[in-house]
């Protein structure tokens, strides 16, 4: 019961392994940026990205047609265009990234979406907002482990001035330390793996690997490694969960994992050991308060 | 006696606005010096021109040998993020960048010094604590022991004082004491006359334009400390020259 339940679909199917392939990459990749985009207070920002990325994959679709690698290129020069953009405004502004981020995001998503419905029928619209995990080729999958291997390499090699970028900015800067070069390369890692996702669960969804993982780790350790590794293994049991559930219940694939990483974010909120509801509610010793975190 | 920095009819602003006019003198090299003056009269300005955060819209600022690498610098309001799960010899860790930069290891030797500044600001055991978990004095504390480990020849603190309890300022001072007397450079903010009195030799009085600078008991009069108000109030006083009385 339990084989046929949970392993038999994937043993029959190849779809179903490729689909579970790519979200894994996807997991490994997006979710430690996730956690660093919530660290950062920038959780909304990874949203208004993908909007962004939208104009570029459309234009990618109208000069090639479904085309993976058209689409992954226009979607990486709309994605960077608007990063870099409202990065420097906010640099030399007295605008705040969001709100310059918010501007360029609304602009970029209607020509995306003037530009779909233009030429496209409906169906190749849900096709980049919601992704085809299930359909997902040979090309598809090196291209998604590719972006995996790349995050997780560049974020290893960023670690120290990122997490120095985030805890205090002004000091990284007062002693000369590559703060711009952190920042802009973390949203370069953003916009990338926000175009990997959009292929497996389209562009609105493609959020959604990133940020809820990680808002679920928030509530089951503190530092930074334990966030990631639990945001990586919350991203991955999602995927499994939701791509499940898709098979057996019929479902669209996308919004069920999404969905199943939501549903763990609920349950981590309530019954989390760190800051979780329950948690707040029961009384606790004074002395656990002080504990060093590991 | 070299100087460690000389102003030389300084000029900075925000927005073409003078914040700090026309300001001319030298900081010794090894001094300990107050700078002092009403609210608005362009003190934290002035350590951000030095820093370099803030460029002059007129005159300069010479460095006597110091290289940009050699200040460090605490502002008034630090930009630390106290939700970010960092520990605190992490964050006094920071102050080894310099030497270590961005991929360079913590080795032992380092690991030593950061738990000797940790230390020397009364935080031992608070090391492996989250810095979310320090209290205001506290984290003042932490930010002084990363000031250590920058091992900085001018050191520049805006207002460091001025949250802290009397026991955490004690501590405190006996930090920039222990600055002084390896013979660095130490510029500091500062309020209340009494701490400027008791530990700082020299006294820099600013209200946008130099008011007087030298010993700290023919600085802090009431004299000067009446015409820093009138001027502040006034804002826009007769033009000063680049003039020997600024000595």
């Amino acid at each position: 019961m339990m084989w046929e339940t949970l392993v038999q679909p994937f043993a029959d199917f190849g779809f179903m392994r490729r689909a579970l392939m790519g979200c894994i990459a996807i997991s490994v990749g997006a979710s430690p940026v996730g956690v660093f985009l919530m660290l950062r207070r920038m959780s909304l920002t990874g949203d208004a990205m993908a909007c962004a990325i939208l104009p570029g994959a459309a234009v990618g679709y109208l000069v090639a047609g479904l085309s993976l690698w058209a689409m992954t290129v226009g979607g990486l020069i709309a994605g960077m265009t608007v990063a870099l953009l409202s990065g420097f405004v906010a640099r030399v502004t007295a605008l705040y990234e969001g709100e310059s981020l918010a501007a360029f995001y609304l602009i970029s998503l209607a020509a995306g979406v003037l530009i779909v419905s233009t030429r496209g029928s409906n169906v190749d619209l849900m096709h980049v907002l919601f992704g085809t995990v299930l359909a997902l080729d040979d090309d598809a999958l090196i291209l998604l482990c590719s972006i995996a291997s790349v995050s997780v390499l560049a974020l290893a090699a960023l670690f120290r001035p990122l997490v120095l970028e985030c805890a205090d900015p002004q000091f990284l800067r007062s002693v000369g330390g590559p703060s711009a070069m952190a920042h802009f390369t973390f949203l370069a890692l953003v916009v990338v793996n926000l175009v990997g996702g959009f292929h497996a669960l389209g562009t609105l969804m493609a959020v959604g690997i990133m940020i809820l993982p990680a808002a679920a780790a928030r509530f089951w350790g503190v530092g930074i490694g334990t966030l990631i590794v639990v945001a990586i293994s919350v991203a991955v049991l999602s995927s499994l969960g939701g791509l499940l559930l898709s098979y057996h219940f019929s479902l669209p694939s996308g919004p069920a994992i999404i969905l199943v990483a939501g549903l763990a974010y609920v349950l981590s909120l309530v019954f989390g050991p760190v800051g979780g509801l329950v948690v707040r509610a029961l009384p606790r010793r004074y002395l656990e308060l002080l504990q060093p975190f590991s | 006696m070299t100087f460690a920095l000389e102003f030389q009819d300084l000029t900075l602003g925000y927005d073409r606005h003078p914040a700090v006019h026309r300001l001319c003198g030298t900081i010794t090299e090894g001094s300990l010096t107050a700078i002092v003056g009403p609210n608005g009269a362009g003190k934290s300005t002035m350590l951000k021109g030095v820093v370099g955060t803030l460029r002059p819209l007129a005159g300069q600022i010479a460095f006597g040998g110091l290289a940009q690498d050699d200040i460090a610098y605490l502002p008034q309001q630090s930009d630390v993020d106290r939700s970010f799960p960092i520990a605190v010899a992490d964050l006094v860790a920071m102050g080894l960048w310099r030497e270590v930069g961005g991929f360079g290891a913590l080795r032992a030797a380092h690991r030593a010094r950061v738990a000797e500044a940790i230390s020397a600001v009364g935080l031992e055991g608070f090391g492996k604590r989250p810095i979310g978990s320090l209290s205001g004095g506290q984290m003042q504390r932490a930010l002084f022991a990363r000031l250590l480990l920058q091992d900085a020849r001018l050191v520049l603190l805006d207002e460091p004082f001025t949250s802290v309890d009397t026991r955490t300022m004690a501590d405190l001072i006996v930090v920039v004491q222990r600055w002084h007397g390896e013979g660095r450079t130490v510029l500091a903010v500062l309020h209340d006359f009494d701490t400027v009195r008791a530990h700082f030799p020299r006294t820099l009085m600013l209200a946008r334009e130099l008011v007087a600078h030298g010993p700290t008991p023919q600085v802090l009069t009431a004299e000067n400390q009446f015409r820093a108000r009138q001027m502040c109030e006034a804002c826009a006083g007769p033009p000063h020259t680049c003039g020997r009385d600024a000595a």
